[in-house]
């Protein structure tokens, strides 16, 4: 088993293999599809994953919520829930 | 587009249906004596066409489905798989083979994968050849671990699945290790919930509850080793609850189910219950099965209860259970599902496990009835 691996701002995450992120019309969300299975995610969940392409750090999806939501500070939160995405293979870091 | 007119607001507080789950075919090369397909799946052998499929596969995800399971019988016993997988990944759904993996070799799934195939489901019977081989009354375990290893060399995420029952359910430990052997991220030990030719083989396949304590103690045990490695999921036989499940989270509510000659279903063995007509999606639209027709809106909700349901505190909980477990032990489906004990006829339930905590013998017993089409013609009933 994997110790949780610590989150650096240089982490580079993606969506976890056999997942899938799609907005879907129908219930006006973004849904991450996996299989046989799909979380229906709210608004600041959509946001954090959509940003998460495999390419962005860290600290540039940070930046770009902070940029986007004219605010600051939201750095702890992103770890967070990257932590416990991480945890239920939502995301994977390359 | 033109249909874009016609999709407007729903029928109120319908949801839309978020699963489907297209049962191309009820022929397989297997014949597992627990099978959930109806008993009498040979009367009609007339399967909907390729194209028939396509405009199903639209107006489902037009609605909001987003899930799509392909089934069976055995799903790649229909050559047209790959099309319709094409078409349904193209549309945008999360598309799902489950598959007993006979008829799956290099060329097939290069082809499914090339179809953006999301996620393959294989099932075993059994950690061992002689049970998987004697369950399934096939010689197919080495050629279902052939098809393990195809999933892994493409890049599949590994489902396994395995039904577990009287027969098996002392395995689980090497059930199990074969998991792990194959690198399966998910593991699903589904205990034989008691339709169709489940149905018809209770006897043998229900487990004691010592089997079932014993069973559940070892998978936790296994849970706590493998940590995130692999999930596993170890669904109890409602025959051991006290509450009913919540069927197929709710009649009508997220699941559709079209089997092999086009009628629409609210779950896959909804065609058993009496006085009541299925629409078929060659007469009408998806759109209208869903939200307009008597089949699926007759159990929906809570407004067809009667007591002890009506009143019950936990009616919206679980919905009154399964429909056609009521019709099948308590002779109507409006009835509450016999597995709560706030049943009247709960009873039939616990003389059925306390039989069962019996050491089988051998001699009594009737034999197993194995699926296939001569038994399914000479039953002739659906469950």
């Amino acid at each position: 088993m994997n110790a949780q691996m610590i989150i650096a701002s240089d982490s580079v995450p993606r969506i976890g293999h056999g997942f899938r992120l799609q907005w879907e019309e129908a219930q006006q969300a973004h849904v991450l599809l996996y299989p046989e299975g799909m979380v229906k995610l709210n608004g600041s969940a959509g946001e954090i994953l959509t940003r998460c392409n495999g390419t962005a750090p860290v600290g540039a999806i940070v930046a770009d919520l902070e940029q986007r939501f004219a605010t600051t500070g939201l750095e702890a939160d992103v770890l967070a829930f990257l932590s416990m995405a991480q945890e239920r293979r939502w995301v994977e870091f390359a | 587009m033109s249909a874009a007119a016609s999709e407007v607001a729903p029928t109120a507080g319908i949801g839309p249906p978020l699963w489907l789950l297209a049962e191309l075919t009820y022929r397989c090369p297997l014949h597992c004596v627990f099978c959930y397909n109806p008993v009498d799946f040979a009367r009609d052998e007339t399967e909907l066409s390729t194209d028939d499929w396509l405009r199903v596969l639209g107006e489902a995800r037009a609605l909001g489905a987003v899930q799509c399971g392909f089934s069976g019988g055995e799903p790649l016993q229909r050559d047209d798989l790959e099309i319709l997988v094409a078409e349904a990944r193209r549309l945008g759904y999360y598309t799902n083979l489950l598959t007993s993996g006979i008829g799956l070799n290099e060329e097939r799934i290069a082809r499914l994968k090339q179809a953006g195939l999301d996620h393959i489901q294989l099932s075993f019977q059994d950690s061992t050849r002689e049970v998987n081989d004697f369950l399934s009354s096939t010689r197919t375990f080495d050629l279902k671990r052939k098809a393990a290893a195809l999933i892994k060399a493409h890049g599949y995420p590994m489902v396994m699945n395995c039904v577990i029952h009287r027969m098996n359910i002392d395995h689980i430990d090497r059930i199990i290790e074969l998991a792990v052997e194959l690198d399966a991220e998910y593991l699903e030990l589904a205990n034989t919930q008691f339709y169709s030719w489940a149905h018809i083989n209770r006897d043998h396949l229900l487990p004691t509850r010592e089997q079932l304590q014993r069973a559940e103690a070892a998978t936790n045990r296994w849970r706590e080793q493998l940590g995130t490695r692999m999930k596993i999921f170890f669904v109890v036989p409602d025959y051991y609850e006290t509450r009913p499940k919540k069927c197929m989270n709710g009649w009508g509510n997220v699941f559709l189910t079209i089997i092999p000659d086009g009628t629409a279903l609210p779950c896959h063995t909804a065609r058993m219950l009496p006085g009541l007509e299925f629409p078929n999606v060659r007469d009408i639209s998806v759109r209208d099965i869903w939200y307009s027709s008597e089949g699926f809106n007759r159990y929906r909700g809570t407004g067809w209860m009667k007591e002890p349901c009506r009143s019950c505190p936990e009616r919206e909980k679980d919905l009154g259970g399964c429909r056609c477990q009521a019709y099948m032990l308590a002779n109507d489906p409006a009835m509450a599902d016999p597995v709560c004990d706030k049943s009247p006829h709960h009873g039939v339930i616990v003389d059925i496990v306390e039989k069962a905590q019996a050491p089988r013998v051998e001699a009594e017993a009737k034999p197993l009835v194995f699926r296939n089409s001569k038994e399914s013609k000479e039953l002739a009933r659906p469950f």
